[in-house]
């Protein structure tokens, strides 16, 4: 397996702005995303009144910056000119469950405003909180806006603006596919890191394969075949499962000072996880780089050599094809290695 | 034999204490934000579990309203409590009426110390998440001694806990209540140390295979001698492994299957093994990394572990069915 890398220069850019009404969800986005704080957990949050940021480091350094909804970017003294062109992802929060059309009027706005700046900005359109809506509803809801958010571009003058929209809610694993779908566009290596998963996928028996931020959850990359949410969210699980088992098992910090003169200070393992599924499935996690973990559910293909063969030639061939998955993926991680050195080269030739 | 394995387990307490939660996320696989969808129970609801083997659990869920009580006590009491081999007593702790509360509680003593005088008492003072952290221990020393006090008369023992469903103090208790009805509890510890001699494991741990309950444990010799030598391992590892692995079991039901085993290589140089044991046990060996081994060794040493396990199946097979 070869990695193809097509880093390009000028698109390290990855920040994140997110923007919206007040009490639209801005911040029990980040919290639920980014600091794994419970979704009931943030009717408690207090309201956000001065723009922050927070930062990321996973395959890039995200910075994720949320901006209150009462400020008024557009009064000289702020420097918004400046904000909107140096930011990779405008994301737009728009509270589903409450009137919308205000919402709606200052979204256009500001994509005038950033697209002015910017015209290589990606604007995301979070419509959110669609846990209250019935199923109905939400469709008509979106189509709704997105029919009105069009009309307005239009007689703005805005008429090639993409803009995409997505339906989430912090209560299911909605708003995390939308975050990796967003986080996605801001890599400029995706297209490799899709290429290699691809190539993993068609030598190995693999079904499907993520790579995962192990923090946040969101997926950074994964194989082109579609993505199912159970699957998704099974992969996700497996992660805490097995560092939640793992942490159980790791000394006492305190107690392990205490004796540390006998005890080799060891350099922390690779982590790695494999389950067998009644199934005939399996699932199968491998730490990476920089927070990143691939997970990938891999299917039974020994149910035509368990017909005319007997079980322990299936075990073996099983046994065999993790072999492989266990090499292959070896390999990747060392092309992600490569990739890594590569794009911090990058952006640090661009400082000069 | 197959009359005294059959163990039947009161469920009481007043209505919303907790009790149909309990035994949802314990037996039936719910995740604690499942039970928010539980109506009252209608008088009581059975359930029937086989437990290793030739055990079965009968629990009898008693729905906790006024009417339902009152028919336990008066028409229905040699039915309730006649038989009985332990009693689950859930106190809600943030009940405004205590008084009530034990006021059922001594009804429910008097009639066993009648129809089942030989029962053992747990009682479980229960969604302990509401109370402050540091008010814990206190809290539940005080009721503990108060409920003790009550049940003297009766001649009654009660062993207590503190436990909530949004933690792992859940599987502690129920793990607990279950053992206390092995009768050969002791053989399962034997040979688990004996297994250990063999595969000198840094942990080896027994799981019922349904409810991810801990049966018996043992930790290497080596361990054991030096003690106070050790780092600190979670004393509450047991028990939050069994929540850890209801959870997984939760998360795959997503793919309509469950699982056979769980082998990590930790990041601390442990192994884990999880595996199947017998038909209604489970295994979890915790190794240590000897020395720095090279990846083929490693997948050999894996399979090693994975026969030993095969190989130690008929002798933990012949403890669950009472025939050592
Ligand atoms: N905070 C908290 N809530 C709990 C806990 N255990 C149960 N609950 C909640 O208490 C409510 C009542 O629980 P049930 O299990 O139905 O109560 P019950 O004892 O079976 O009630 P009856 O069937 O009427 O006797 C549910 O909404 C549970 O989610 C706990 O440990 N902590
Ligand atoms: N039903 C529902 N409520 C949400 C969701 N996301 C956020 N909320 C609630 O919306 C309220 C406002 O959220 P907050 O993050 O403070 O909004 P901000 O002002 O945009 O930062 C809080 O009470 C959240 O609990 C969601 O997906 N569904
Ligand atoms: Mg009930």
């Amino acid at each position: 397996m070869e990695a193809t890398l097509l880093p390009n220069p000028k698109d390290t850019n990855a920040t994140i702005l997110l923007m919206g009404l007040r009490r639209g969800g801005k911040s029990s986005i980040c919290k639920v995303v980014f600091h794994n704080m419970q979704p009931l957990d943030t009717l408690y949050l207090e309201s956000t009144s001065k723009p922050t940021t927070e930062l990321f480091s996973s395959l890039i350094d995200l910075s994720v910056m949320e901006l209150p909804g009462q400020l008024n970017y557009f009064e000289p003294n702020y420097d918004s000119e400046r904000l909107f062109s140096s930011i990779g992802a405008l994301v737009y929060v728009i509270d589903s469950q409450d009137e919308y059309l205000n919402a709606l009027t200052n979204l256009s706005m500001i994509v005038e405003f950033a697209y002015k700046v910017n015209p290589k900005i990606n604007i995301e359109v979070l419509i959110h909180k669609i846990d209250g809506l019935s199923e109905d509803y939400r469709i008509d809801a979106q189509r709704d806006i997105m029919q009105r958010t069009g009309d307005e571009l239009l007689d703005l003058g805005l008429e090639g603006v993409q803009v995409s929209f997505y339906l989430t809610s912090i209560f299911d694993h909605s708003i995390y596919e939308a975050f990796s779908r967003i986080v996605q566009k801001l890599i400029p290596e995706l297209p490799s890191l899709e290429n290699m998963l691809d190539n993993l996928v068609q030598h190995s028996s693999i079904d499907k394969v993520f790579l995962f931020d192990v923090n946040s959850k969101i997926y950074v990359a994964t194989d082109s075949s579609p993505v199912d949410i159970q699957t998704y969210e099974v992969c996700a699980e497996f992660i805490d499962i097995t560092i939640d088992l793992d942490d159980l098992y790791i000394e006492d910090s305190n107690g392990s000072q205490a004796k540390n003169s006998n005890s080799k200070v060891a350099t922390p393992k690779e982590l790695k996880s494999i389950s067998h599924l009644s199934n005939g499935s399996i699932l199968y996690l491998k730490q990476m780089i920089r927070g990143l973990a691939l997970v990938a559910l891999i299917r039974n293909d020994d149910v035509r050599i368990l017909n005319d063969g007997s079980s322990e030639s299936s075990i073996g061939t099983q046994e065999r094809s993790l072999t492989i998955i266990d090499y292959n993926v070896n390999l990747l991680k060392k092309s992600l290695m490569k990739m890594w050195e590569n794009s911090k080269l990058i952006s640090r030739n661009e400082q000069y | 034999m197959s009359n005294s394995s059959r163990k039947k387990l009161l469920l009481m307490g007043r209505s919303g204490s907790g009790k149909s939660s309990m035994r949802s996320i314990i037996f039936s696989n719910y995740s604690a934000f499942d039970t928010r969808r539980l109506g009252a129970t209608i008088d009581v609801e059975h359930s029937h579990l086989r437990f290793l083997g030739n055990m079965t659990l009968n629990l009898w869920d008693c729905g906790g309203q006024d009417v339902f009580m009152d028919n336990y006590f008066s028409n229905q009491k040699d039915h309730i409590f006649k038989m009985v081999q332990v009693l689950i007593h859930v106190f809600d702790v943030e009940s405004k009426s205590i008084n009530k509360d034990i006021e059922i509680f001594v009804k429910a003593l008097t009639n066993l110390q009648k129809y089942s005088p030989g029962a053992k008492i747990f009682v479980l003072l229960h969604k302990m998440d509401l109370v402050q952290i540091d008010k814990r221990e206190e809290l539940f020393n005080i009721m503990m001694e108060k409920l003790q006090n009550i049940s003297n008369p009766y001649q009654f023992k009660v062993v207590g806990f503190p436990t909530s469903i949004w933690d792992e103090s859940l599987y502690k208790a129920w793990s607990q209540i279950v053992c206390s009805l092995i009768p050969n509890m002791n053989l399962f510890n034997s040979n688990l140390i004996k297994f250990n001699q063999i595969l000198d494991a840094e942990e080896i741990i027994l799981f019922e295979k349904t409810t991810f309950l801990v049966i018996s444990s043992t930790t290497s010799i080596e361990n054991e001698l030096n003690k106070d030598l050790q780092p600190e391992l979670d004393p509450k590892r047991f028990e939050k492994i069994s929540s850890i692995i209801k959870t997984y079991k939760q998360s795959i039901s997503k793919l309509r299957t469950n699982f056979s085993n769980l082998i990590i290589r930790g990041s601390n140089g442990s192994h884990f093994y999880i595996d199947i044991l017998t038909d209604n046990m489970f295994i979890m060996l915790i190794l240590k990394d000897k020395d720095n081994h090279i990846s083929s060794t490693v997948q050999h040493e894996e399979l090693l572990i994975l026969e030993n396990i095969k190989a130690a199946r008929k002798w933990f097979e012949k403890i669950e069915n009472g025939n050592v």
